[in-house]
């Protein structure tokens, strides 16, 4: 390993940083004890999940005709947050699958708590087809079930089953690779417990990690692998999803630029996702040694290179209704800027198109009340994405004696919130037992990357000969 | 070595080559049968087809200098050689563009202006596909990619005199404007140049899908001339990491392209509407074998050998993947024109063939005549250190 050149910003902060220091610090959260704010969000979180887990007994007690949902709007916020919890859940796959792949060392900070999210994310968004079934205990029949089961089969035509597939594959590949790379931190934090439960419960977290240099080089290779696998389901997930939608001859559903244009928008709110909760994540458990401003403005520049994407792809398809000449094609655009929802549009517009544009400023994306205020705006504007797609391509289709509107319920409010709630108990809790940065990978780039390494003359790192040879 | 001579043998092939191309032409005009429009044809999908590996190599140097990429910095040279063909290749592309506005060929309909009076689609399209506003936009799209082509080798070789990291960090911010305008152009480009052929038809993707093939048509050129070079005993520093990595590139986006061709053509299959299928229909009937071949080739081919790391790493195995990759999408650059203008009467014959044997003769001169300019490895750039120690397992 070569030292980095000197143009390059340092990724772990502080002189004094040793690889103990680090132990110590990633290990802290989760030794030390909670502190009073962190008891005070969990607990409005708590009770949040808490109201959704009772909104969706109410649906599913009395049938999901307590939503909004009506003959010509039959899908809109289940579908919307489904939509949007799923795009969530993009990031962390990509953070540590396609960063992985491109070998970015920032990657080493953000990664762990990225995937957490991912998974949390991907289970809020599962919940909502679930509930949408209406009579959910006969949900395993979305699987091809043998047929003793009855002779009722998964129709493979649909997008829908793909997205069971899509979404179960890459639930279960994320889950492996995050628990993976947890193993060493695990045993880690059991080599340090003094509790004996805590050092049972982390013993069998950690598989009986020892750390030998066999089990590294197993662990480099699998997580090579799980990257390789991973980063198509990156990309193959929203493609799906997007396909519910394109595979249909509805306008504004059906076009050909929503695969690469989900993908986009899922990394897009992905990051923002992220951006969100790291950005409180490091103030609380005092990460910012590692979670730099240089992080933070990488994975601004992430929001604006996707949400330029975003941004060409929302032009692209206004522009194509207009070019194609199709009546029901231009009208349906012509609707989404100009009808009774255009305040939804213009809000998706400004928040995903227009803001993330001043992120060209060096100021502002290094600033990090600013990314904090842009990440919750990239959030709304991705979920009133969702919505505009889903709600105004539907409330007003080829029978104008159909046209209606949408009209959310207290449920549909509830079961949104209820979700939020959930998530962020699920992550609230992940902050306190796991270790919330990658403490061993942190470590193999202290050397390389760290500022406490900086100028230092390593002879033994820097030796070329061993390169040039391979 | 790090001199690269342009041998007179070279030069001769070359401009042999180029000599090809033009007793093709001549050919096409002599024999009656041909029909002019076919030799235009045919230097529309050339003229895209070179000019589009020459923007990727702009495109890449501005990629890999906004992410502060270390490991392309030994093979820089090489890109830059291969984008100094952008301006030759606008003015040919120009040429293309002018023969159709004097109507020399019938390649863009809508040019005609009966066509409008009898075709109430096209004359719904008016106001975006007129000669003025198009050529704007032509002009406007290939004079800013050549003048920021060119800017990237002027500030190559001046930081080469002077060092420092002034350009270095000048050449950051020049890519980022770059790649925000090629990001918006290259796509209207190729509604603009390519799908008005097909002037009844649309589709969100086709920007990023042509975007796509580009790209790996430009990689594995670039792939093909390092691997060359090497085999003369240029580019010394250029190790079995970086041959890796460049066959990685390969790999990552001939997946993105068959991704984006899936796309395309599933949604649309799927959902059979007939303003939309009437764009595969002819394809599929028409080309059935040379069609779906070369999806096939160009998806199956770089999945299966370039899968293993150990052809990544051997220059004889990725430099045939490559060969083969470079001719499969030319192949869809073919079908992105033909179907459109020459309709079933499409074929690759001495015309075609000699056409592009001469469009790439002029290409490989123009490079060659453009790694001989400089030296071949860049001096003072600040992540040289690092890219000459670049090692992956």
């Amino acid at each position: 390993m070569v030292k980095e050149a000197e143009v390059r910003t340092p990724l772990i902060l502080g002189k004094d940083i040793t690889y103990h220091q680090i132990t110590e610090d990633v290990c802290q959260p989760v030794e030390g004890k909670a502190g009073r704010l962190w008891w005070l969000i969990f607990s409005v979180a708590v009770v949040l999940a808490l109201w959704g887990v009772g909104m969706i007994m109410y649906t599913i007690g009395r049938g999901i005709g307590v939503w909004g949902l009506n003959n010509t709007v039959d899908w809109a916020w289940d579908i919307t947050n489904f939509v949007w919890w799923v795009g969530i859940g993009h990031a962390g796959t990509l953070i540590s699958a396609v960063l992985l792949l491109f070998r970015q060392k920032w990657r080493m900070a953000i990664n762990r708590a990225a995937e957490a999210m991912t998974i949390f994310a991907v289970i809020m968004a599962a919940l909502f087809p679930a509930i949408h079934m209406g009579r959910i205990w006969l949900a395993y029949f979305v699987f091809p079930i043998p047929n003793q089961f009855g002779s009722l089969w998964v129709n493979f035509n649909s997008p829908l089953l793909w997205d069971v597939f899509a979404i179960s594959t890459y639930f279960s590949i994320s889950l492996v690779f995050w628990y993976i790379g947890l193993i060493p931190d695990f045993a880690t934090i059991r080599d340090r417990a003094v509790k004996p439960m805590a050092k049972r419960v982390y013993s069998m977290l950690s598989f009986g990690w020892t750390g030998n240099a066999k089990a590294w080089v197993r662990f480099e290779e699998v997580s090579l692998v799980l990257a390789g696998l991973a980063t198509p389901l990156v990309f193959s997930v929203h493609s799906i999803v997007s396909m519910d939608f394109a595979t249909s001859v509805i306008p504004g559903w059906h076009t050909t630029i929503f695969p690469p244009y989900f993908v986009a928008g899922a990394i897009f709110s992905g990051f923002a996702m992220v951006q969100t909760l790291l950005l409180v994540v490091r103030k609380v458990l005092h990460f910012e040694h590692y979670i730099t401003i240089q992080h933070i403005e990488l994975m601004n520049i992430i929001i604006i290179v996707t949400g330029s994407m975003v941004g060409v792809a929302y032009l692209s398809e206004l522009f194509i209704s207009w070019y194609s000449g199709v009546e029901y094609e231009s009208y349906a655009f012509i609707n989404r800027f100009s009808g009774p929802y255009a305040w939804a549009y213009w809000i998706m517009m400004s928040c995903n198109v227009i803001s993330p544009q001043v992120m060209w400023i060096k100021k502002l994306r290094t600033s990090l009340t600013f990314s904090f205020f842009l990440s919750i705006v990239v959030n709304t504007g991705m979920w009133f994405e969702r919505f505009v797609i889903i709600v105004t391509s539907l409330h007003r289709d080829y029978i104008p004696s159909n046209w209606s509107m949408f009209h959310p319920t207290f449920v549909d409010i509830g079961i949104f919130l209820g979700t939020l709630g959930l998530f962020f108990t699920l992550f609230l809790g992940f902050t306190r037992v796991f270790p919330v940065l990658a403490l061993n990978e942190l470590k193999s780039i202290l050397k390389s990357s760290g500022e406490a390494y900086r100028g230092k003359e390593d002879h033994h790192e820097n030796a070329p000969s061993h390169d040039a040879a391979a | 070595m790090d001199q690269f001579t342009f041998t007179d043998n070279a030069k001769k092939i070359f401009l042999g080559m180029i000599l090809i191309g033009i007793l093709a032409i001549v050919y096409g005009v002599v024999d009656s049968d041909i029909s002019g429009h076919r030799i235009w044809v045919s230097a529309l999908i050339n003229g895209w087809f070179f000019f589009g590996i020459a923007i990727i190599g702009t495109f890449f140097l501005a990629v890999n200098s906004a992410a502060q990429a270390a490991w392309g910095v030994v093979m820089q040279r090489v890109f830059e050689a291969v984008s100094l063909f952008v301006p030759i290749g606008a003015l040919l592309l120009i040429l293309v563009f002018l023969a159709s506005t004097f109507h020399l060929n019938h390649i863009y309909h809508w040019m005609d202006p009966e066509a409008a009076a009898h075709d109430p689609i096209i004359a719904g399209k008016r106001a975006y596909l007129n000669l003025p506003f198009w050529w704007t936009r032509a002009l406007i799209f290939l004079g800013v990619w050549t003048g920021i082509t060119l800017w990237f080798r002027k500030k190559s070789l001046r930081e080469d005199a002077e060092g420092g990291t002034k350009w270095y960090k000048k050449s950051m911010m020049m890519s980022a404007i770059f790649l925000v305008f090629f990001g918006f152009t290259s796509m209207v480009a190729s509604w603009d140049w390519l799908m008005s052929i097909d002037v009844h038809w649309f589709s969100t993707l086709y920007g990023w899908y042509v975007f796509s093939g580009i790209w790996i048509s430009g990689m594995v050129t670039v792939i093909l001339l390092i691997n060359w070079l090497k085999s003369r005993g240029y580019l010394p520093n250029v190790n079995a990491s970086h041959i890796h990595d460049m066959g990685k590139w390969i790999f990552a986006i001939s997946f993105l392209w068959t991704y984006l061709f899936f796309s395309q053509f599933m949604l649309i299959w799927y959902s059979n509407i007939p303003e939309e299928v009437a764009y595969f229909i002819p394809r599929m009937q028409d080309y059935t074998i040379p069609f779906w071949g070369m999806v096939m080739v160009n998806f199956v081919v770089p999945m299966l050998f370039l899968m293993s790391k150990t052809t990544k790493r051997n220059r004889k195995l990725l430099s045939i993947v490559s060969v083969i990759i470079f001719f499969g999408h030319w192949l869809d650059v073919y079908f992105l024109v033909t179907p459109g203008t020459m309709q079933n009467n499409g074929s690759v014959g001495f015309v075609e063939l000699g056409m592009m044997i001469g469009y790439l003769g002029l290409f490989l001169f123009v490079v060659f005549r453009a790694l001989a300019q400089a030296p071949l490895t860049v001096r003072n750039h600040p992540l040289m250190e690092e890219s000459l120690h670049h090692h992956i397992n």
